[in-house]
This record gives structure tokens, sequence and C-alpha cells, in this order.
């Protein structure tokens, strides 16, 4: 176990490296000049000597991606007009934002947890219901409804269904708030009130396919030796569901789930985009727009560190829980 | 054209000291460890054993499948023991080989006649007549009805789709066929016209046969020569005749008298083995087959013993205590 | 008589065409990629071009006159407001573009994942090691994210801040995009795939003939591969119409004058309270569009594996 998770973790921290390698190429070595896109339209040449002089561009790459490394384990010294002193997780300085990166990350980074990980619980809760009812009625109307329901929710399009739901219950009922971010600790009621129509949109969309992926476990468990073997031995429906099936069914949804959450919280763009809130997704998006090299490198960065970390999580829990699973 | 043809006594195939051990956890599997044979051509030589003793790891080394450990092999005169598949060439056609699951064996995308025609392809033989007419000839051959070529492999039986991987590995037209016991997933009612057409196209082709089975019963109607194979190793060899009139190694004898006998009923002359069968992970000291040897003594736990020929023509035997006469319900255990 | 033997592909055929949900799903992809294809046609039978615009139907404050976005027999789904181009024309065209692009990078993306996820699996070893890890990797880079940040870097390599970049450039890049982020779950299925094919006896008879690795996975392990990938394919274009969709809906992807449908959503959620029926159309028409790819997706997996419980 203790190898397996020595392994595990050195390969995570591999891809990350990798994925640090890989952005830093993509977005300082690929452009003809990385600063003309970071400038403003009304900067003068000088001032565009003085970015390139402090982004340390006329160094080698690989000086630069040593500097990049070292700020974010060590923290590093920036220019005067980048803040100076950059502590520890250091991404550097962003010119349009005027702040640090870690800054800005550390501001829109609550906003997109608030996003995803209550809709993370309520597609879960909403999908695993969903399968398992459908499952335990088979061919009712019910089980017809909700496969109808995960297949045609899987098609539907975020953003579609927000500006639907948005309509509906902002525009027209006047039931909800304008969407917004109200932090928790602030309001709660104003904070939930403001993010509920994207925690819905998502659970909508994601607990289509987990209804499915549940439901077929759980036909799948449910014609197994095992669990013939248990009803067979006179365990009640209720006791050989509950104890046998559910717990093996569930099994891969909880990694599907692990892998979802963690992709979720790199790539919330749409949904941000959909109902106006500024969390990670809005700020790559702007960064993207403006040029912004280092915050962009900074969110897809933190964006990478989510899904491996739910990568590594999934793995270890997996082998944690199914004895099947071959360590090493 | 081969340089080696015409001398008689030169074996079609030799194996020296062919080992092939696997990496396993807990250790290393000595699947086989030591093998020697002699084949020449047109001869049939059964491979028999438990399974587990490497006589299907054997074949699979043979015909290049597996990369052996150690040993050599020399094919028709040449070393091939490590041969790639630029060098092996010339020498595919002239070696086949037969599965035993016939439902495994064939790939279910392809129509018969594209499995049958598979090795010609391969090899960019083009017979003549054409392909399509040489696999109605193997199909026939094989007895097949031809009209079937553009079937698919499971619209066949069991036995009909071992035809196929028999025509299969006579396309090229072989000198040497493996084939790693092809009866043996067939109903016992198949078993027998599987093997009498073996044996007839053996007959008729003038093939050398190595055949693989686990019981000596298939064996018998087959084989000029027996090969008795224990953990890795073989402990009697001999002509078909010897090795079932005068079977000497006491695995042999135990191995004969579980063979059913219509002439023989009832569990009489039955040689039981007790003990455990000894793992190929890690092997006993000395004679490998002591733990379950009716007479070991202690010389069996120090000396391995040497495969000896004797020079009366019997069988080869590995055992320090072989023993003699026929088998029967009174001298058996 | 002559008995024709009916290969698998075959049977799976019979039972695709008697299922009612691919049936109708399957009429419906029809019917998009025929309006995609003849998207010329209709406007020369409609009368009016992706670029025209109809300013004397809007109000002024830019907002089509009549109901539901000013939905006529001239125009079939209205007008945008504001400029007062047709939605009906600009949706076939988006059509055009959504499936030219998903089509073509899906088989971009499954080439390279049946390709590298055969040699992975069936050569084994570093390449196998190698492949996996770099599957991880694409899987650990936020796809979106990268890909918005990626086509304006990779355009500016190519054409300076201010110089016009063709409308072909952007489409070519989005496709480079998914196919170079898609193969690796092609490449997964596969792989997993041929590491069970590979045990199987009728490898080990075309290697003991001599197959060189050509032969092995193009024409032994190929055939036995086309269900899964049939189905991955079926799957992955949705998901590129998606993924098309959200870049262009995220405003970056294709140009202002290719018409796309990700581009008219994000456009129309501006007009959310006063002109709804311009957010329904284009919402509508991707959601059927994706639908019918899913459904028949869907109902392809059933009928190349009859096993797997509905």
């Amino acid at each position: 176990m203790v190898r397996f998770l020595v392994q595990r973790i050195l390969s995570a921290v591999l891809t990350l490296f990798a994925v640090s390698v890989l952005t830093f190429l993509m977005f300082f070595a690929l452009p003809r000049d990385p600063v003309s896109g970071m400038c403003p339209k009304n900067c003068n040449p000088e001032r565009l000597a003085r970015v390139r002089q402090e982004l340390g561009l006329r160094d080698p790459l690989v000086s630069q991606y040593a500097g990049y490394l070292k700020g974010i384990f060590t923290g590093r010294e920036l220019g005067t007009a980048q803040g100076g002193r950059c502590d520890a997780p250091c991404l550097g300085w962003s010119y349009v934002n005027n702040e640090a990166v870690t800054d800005t990350l550390a501001r829109v980074l609550p906003v997109t947890l608030s996003i995803v990980v209550p809709a993370a619980v309520l597609w879960l809760l909403l999908g695993v219901g969903l399968g398992l009812v459908s499952a335990l009625r088979r061919g009712s109307w019910l089980d017809r409804a909700a496969i109808g329901f995960s297949l045609t929710g899987a098609s539907l399009q975020l953003y579609f269904v927000g500006a639907v739901l948005m309509l509906v219950f902002v525009y027209t009922l006047r039931w909800l708030p304008v969407p917004g971010y109200t932090p928790l600790a602030e309001h709660p009621v104003r904070w939930a009130g403001g993010l509920v129509l994207a925690w819905c949109s998502l659970a909508l969309l994601f607990s289509a396919s987990y209804a499915r992926l549940f439901r077929a476990q759980l036909l799948e468990t449910l014609s197994e030796d095992f669990i013939r073997t248990a009803r067979a031995k006179g365990l009640g429906r209720a006791r050989v569901y509950g104890r046998h099936a559910l717990r093996a069914a569930i099994t891969p949804v909880v990694t599907v789930a692990g892998l979802d959450v963690g992709a979720a919280l790199g790539g919330t763009v749409i949904t941000e985009t959909t109902f106006g809130i500024q969390g990670l997704g809005r700020t790559a998006v702007d960064a993207v727009r403006a040029g912004d090299l280092p915050t962009i490198m900074g969110t897809v960065l933190i964006a990478a560190v989510f899904v491996v970390l739910a990568n590594l999580l999934v793995d270890v829990l997996y082998a944690a829980v199914d004895p099947r699973v071959r360590l090493g | 054209m081969r340089a080696d043809e015409g001398h008689d006594d030169e074996p079609l195939l030799r194996v020296r000291g062919l080992t092939k051990h696997f990496a396993a956890r807990g250790g290393l599997v000595r699947a086989v460890d030591g093998l020697d044979l002699d084949l020449r051509a047109g001869e049939t030589l059964g491979l028999v054993g438990e399974s587990g003793c490497g006589k299907s790891t054997t074949g699979r080394m043979l015909v290049r499948l597996l990369e052996p450990t150690g040993g050599r092999i020399e094919f028709a005169g040449r070393d091939i023991t490590h041969a790639g598949r630029r060098a092996l060439r010339p020498l595919r056609p002239q070696l086949q080989i037969i599965f035993q699951d016939p439902y495994a064996s064939l790939n279910p995308r392809h129509t018969v006649g594209r499995i049958i025609a598979m090795p010609l392809r391969v090899n960019g033989i083009t017979p003549v007549g054409g392909i399509r007419a040489r696999v109605r000839e193997l199909m026939e051959l094989v007895g097949l009805n031809p009209e079937h070529h553009d079937r698919y492999p499971h619209e066949f039986s069991g036995g009909q789709r071992q035809r196929v991987g028999i025509a299969r590995a006579l396309a090229p037209g072989p000198r040497l066929v493996v084939a790693d016991e092809p009866v043996s997933a067939l109903d016992v009612s198949i078993q027998a016209q599987v093997v009498n057409l073996l044996r007839g196209l053996q007959r008729e082709l003038g093939l050398a046969f190595l055949f693989i089975a686990h019981d000596l019963a298939v064996v018998r109607h087959l084989c000029q020569r027996v090969a008795v194979m224990y953990l890795g190793r073989i402990v009697e060899i001999g002509d078909r005749a010897e090795v079932y009139r005068n079977p000497r190694h006491p695995y042999t004898r135990a191995l004969l008298s579980a063979v059913p006998d219509v002439t023989r009923l009832g569990p009489a002359g039955r040689i039981r083995l007790t003990g455990d069968v000894s793992s190929a992970l890690d092997p006993p000291s000395g004679c490998r087959f002591r733990t379950r040897c009716p007479n070991a003594r202690d010389r069996c736990a120090v000396e391995e013993p040497a495969l000896v020929q004797p020079d009366d023509g019997a069988a080869a035997v590995a055992c320090h205590f072989p023993q003699a006469g026929p088998l029967d319900p009174e001298h058996g255990a | 008589m002559r008995v024709v033997g009916r290969s698998p592909g075959q049977l799976a055929w019979r039972r695709l065409y008697r299922d009612r949900t691919a049936q109708v799903s399957g009429a419906m992809l029809v019917l998009f990629v025929l309006l995609a294809l003849a998207a010329p046609l209709i406007e020369l039978a409609y009368g009016i071009g992706p670029r025209d615009q109809f300013q004397d139907r809007l109000d002024a404050s830019g907002m089509p006159l009549g109901y539901a976005g000013g939905v006529s027999g001239d125009h079939f789904f209205g007008l945008e407001p504001g400029l007062g181009r047709d939605v009906f024309i600009r949706l076939v065209y988006g059509l055009r573009t959504s499936l030219f692009i998903a089509l073509t990078a899906a088989v971009l993306s499954t080439v390279l994942g049946v390709v590298l996820g055969a040699l992975a699996g069936y050569l084994g070893g570093w390449l196998d090691a190698v492949l996996s890890w770099v599957t991880d990797l694409t899987l650990a880079m936020p796809f979106l994210v990268i890909a918005l940040a990626l086509t304006p870097t990779v355009t500016l390599r190519f054409y300076g801040p201010r110089d016009a970049v063709p409308a072909a450039f952007g489409v070519g890049v989005l496709i480079a995009v998914f196919a170079l982020f898609g193969w690796t779950g092609t490449a997964r299925l596969v792989r997993g795939q041929v590491l069970g094919l590979r045990e199987r006896e009728f490898v080990a008879a075309a290697r003991a003939s001599g197959a060189g690795l050509g032969h092995m996975l193009f024409r032994q392990l190929l055939p036995n591969l086309w269900a899964p990938i049939l189905v991955s394919f079926s799957l992955a274009v949705p998901q590129f119409v998606t993924g098309e969709a959200a870049l262009s809906f995220i405003g970056v992807g294709l140009t202002e004058e290719t018409p796309s449908f990700g581009r008219m959503i994000y456009q129309s959620l501006d007009y959310l309270q006063t002109d709804p029926a311009f957010v329904f159309f284009p919402g509508v028409t991707i959601f059927a569009l994706v639908c019918a790819f899913n459904l028949f997706g869907d109902a392809l997996r059933d009928a190349l594996d009859p096993r797997s419980s509905r």
C-alpha cells in the first residue's frame, strides 16, 4: 500500500510538472511576442520594453521557467512595478489586474468552490436516486421516464438550460435574484440564492449520466452470483440491496464523480459565463482575452492541480475499497 | 533446394537444454527446465504430461511464439532459438501450429476462407492455381465443404472449427506441425474424428508432428514416439510400443494406469499418486517427482536423475530406480 | 441453394435497423446532414443569405417586429435583434459549420486514438507506459481553458494581432485542438480491447505464421475493434458539437463571420428578457442535434453488443 501510494503521488507530481512545462511553452514560447498581447493598446514602446525586461523575456526559456518554478516553491523577487517581493506560492504578476496572480486566484477560488461543491452533492444525490428507483422498478413507467431523462439530459447544453431557468425564475416569476456571488460567511441565504440556479443546471446535466451509470451498474451487480447467493441464503431484499448490491454498484459512480468534480473545478467557464459569476473560469477567459499570460498560467495550473488531486484521491480510495485492484 | 534434405540421420528438429523461466510474484517459475528433443522428418512424437508441466510452453517456444530463456532450437539445420521475424521468414511456412481452443484460435471477424488463406498471404505465397483454389483444396482435404468458405467461424461446430484450424496450419505446406492439445477442447465423440483426420493427413502428407496432449490415450493412435513430461523436464521418451507396453518411469506408469480401458474394468489397477503436486515455482531437490513417487528413496532427494538411453533400444528414462515389466493390475502399485 | 454467411457486422446492422430509437434518431441525423450539405441550395430556395440584414423589420430599439422574435412566413425562426439577420438561415449555416468541425475532428481523433491505442496495447512495454502517461496528462489539462488560450496564441503565431484572420484558419485550429485533446478516450478504450484480444489464440496463430505488425494491427485486430470504435466515434461527434458551441459561446474559436450555434446563443443571452425566442431557436436546434447523436450512439452500442442491458 505504501509503495502504491508513493508511486501514485510521484506520478501525480510528474504530471503536474509536465503540465506546467507544457503550458509555459505553449504561452511563452509559441506567440511571436508575448508582451504585445499583454499590453493595452495605449502603451508606448518604453513601457513595452520595461515589461519585457521585468518579465525576464530576454533570458533563455529554461531560466525563465526555473525562475517561475522557484517562485512557486520559495517565492521570488519581482521588479518594483510588479509589487516587489512575491511570497511562496508565487505565480507571477498580472499587469492587467495590477495584482499578484496568487491573490487573484485566492479571491476567485471560493466562488468556483461555492458553485461546484454543492452542485456535485446535488447531482450525485439526484443521479443515484434516479438510478436506484429505475433499477428497482425496472420496466415501469418510472424507469422509462428516468431513462428518457438520462438520455436527453446528457444532451442539454448548460448555457441553454441556464438561460431558460433564469428566464423563468429570475425574470418571469421573480422568485430569485439575478445570479451572483455573495460570500457564504457574509450572508448564507444570499449566497445560496445567487447560486442555486447554477447548482440546478449543473445537477440537471450531470445527474443524467450518473443515473444511467448507476442503473446499469446496479442491474449488473444484481445479476451476479454473490447477490443470488445472498438471496438464496434467505436474506431479505432490502438487506441484500442495502448491504451488498449498493456498495458494489456505487464504487464506479464515486470514481466518475471524483473525476468530474476535479474537471468541473477547472472548467466552470461555461457556468460562470452563463450566470455572469466571476470565478476561476471567468478569470481564465478574461485573462485569455486580455493576453494576460501569468494569469492564464496560474488558472491552468490550479485547474490541473484539481484534476490530478481528484485522480489521485479516486485511485487511493479505489485501492482501499476494492481488494481486486492490483497494487504496484 | 535445401542443404539438409536427404540426410536421414539429421533430425528436422533438434532441441537441447531448452528452458523457459517466467518471472512471477514470489520468484521464478521454471516452466521448462532443460529439455532435449529430436524429431526426424515425417516422424510423430507425442508430448504428454499434466497441465502445468510445461508442454504447451515448449510447443510455443518451438514455433517462436515465446522467447526461450536458454537452450537451443534447431529447425532444418538452422539455429532458430532467438531468430527474429525476418530471419524466420523462409522457415515460417515449414513450421506451423494447431491450437487447443477452436473458438479462440479463429478470428471471429474473418471468413474461414480468409482464415485458411492467412499464412499464404502473410508469407507472400501464391500457390499454383491461386489462393482460392488452394483454400478449396485444403477445405476438402480436412473434410469441410468448400462451399462454406465465406462463412464465419461462429456458424461452425467445434469439430468443424478445429478442422479450419488444421487447414490453416497445412496451408503453406509445412514440414513440422506442432499440435497443442488439438482435441482436448472437443467433445469425446468428435475427438476420434479429428484424431483420425490428423493421422490420415500425417500419412498422406508425410508431415512431422509434435502432438501435445495431457492424456496418453489420444497419443497412442497417432504417435510413433512418446515423451512424458513432468515439471518442465522429460522423464521418459521412447517408441510407442516400448512406452505403452513396458513403461519404466513411475510417473509414466501412473499416467498409463489412469487411462480408461474397457479390458480393465474397475479401479483395481489404478496407481494413485499421493503427495502434493509440486510447483514449478519451487521444484523439489534431486528428482522432481520424488514427492509423489511411490518408490522414492534417499538418493532421489539428493541426486537428479539424468535421462539415460539404454543400449537395448528401450525407452530413455530419467529415474534412479526405473521399474520393469508390463503394467498390469497385479504388479501395479 | 447457397447459404450465405452472415458476419457479426451484418447481424448488428439488422438489430440496429429494427430498433425504433435508432430509426428516429438516425432519420434526424440524416435530416441534419442533408440540411448542412444543402445549405447553399436552401439559401437559394429561401431567398435569404446568412449575412442579409432586415433593419426595416426591427423597431426603433432594434427589436424584431411581430411575435416570437419576428417569426413569419418570410423568416421561419425570426430575426436577430440589432443586426436583423435571419435566424433560420444562420442556423442552417451554423449546422454546417458545427457538423463539419465535429465530424472532421471526430475522424482525426478516432484515427489517432485507434492507432496509438492499438500500438500501446499490442506492443506494451515502454510505449504503453508513455502513452498511458500522456493520456493522464491530457486529462489533467483543463480542456476549455487550454483550447481557449491556445486558439488565439496559435493564431497570433501565424497572423499579426491586427491582421485579418481567414475564417478557414479558425476552423482548422479548432479541429486541430479537438483532435489533439480528443484522442485519449478512444486510445484508452482500444488499448483495453487490444490487451484482451492479444491473449486470444488467433493472434498467436497469425504471429506463428509470421505476420508483421501491420497485418496484426489492421487485419487481425482492427476487424474486432469496429464495435467500440464506432460507438466512441458516434459519441465523440456530439462532444465536439458541444465543444465548438461552448468555445464559440465563450467568444473564442470562430470569427464573427462564421455562423455558429454557440456564438448565436452567447449573443442571444443579452436579449433573454426582451427576445426569448432568439435564445430558444438555436438552443433547441443544438439540443436536437446533440440528442440525435447521443440516442443513435446509444442504439448503436446496443446493436453491437446485444448483451448490454437496457
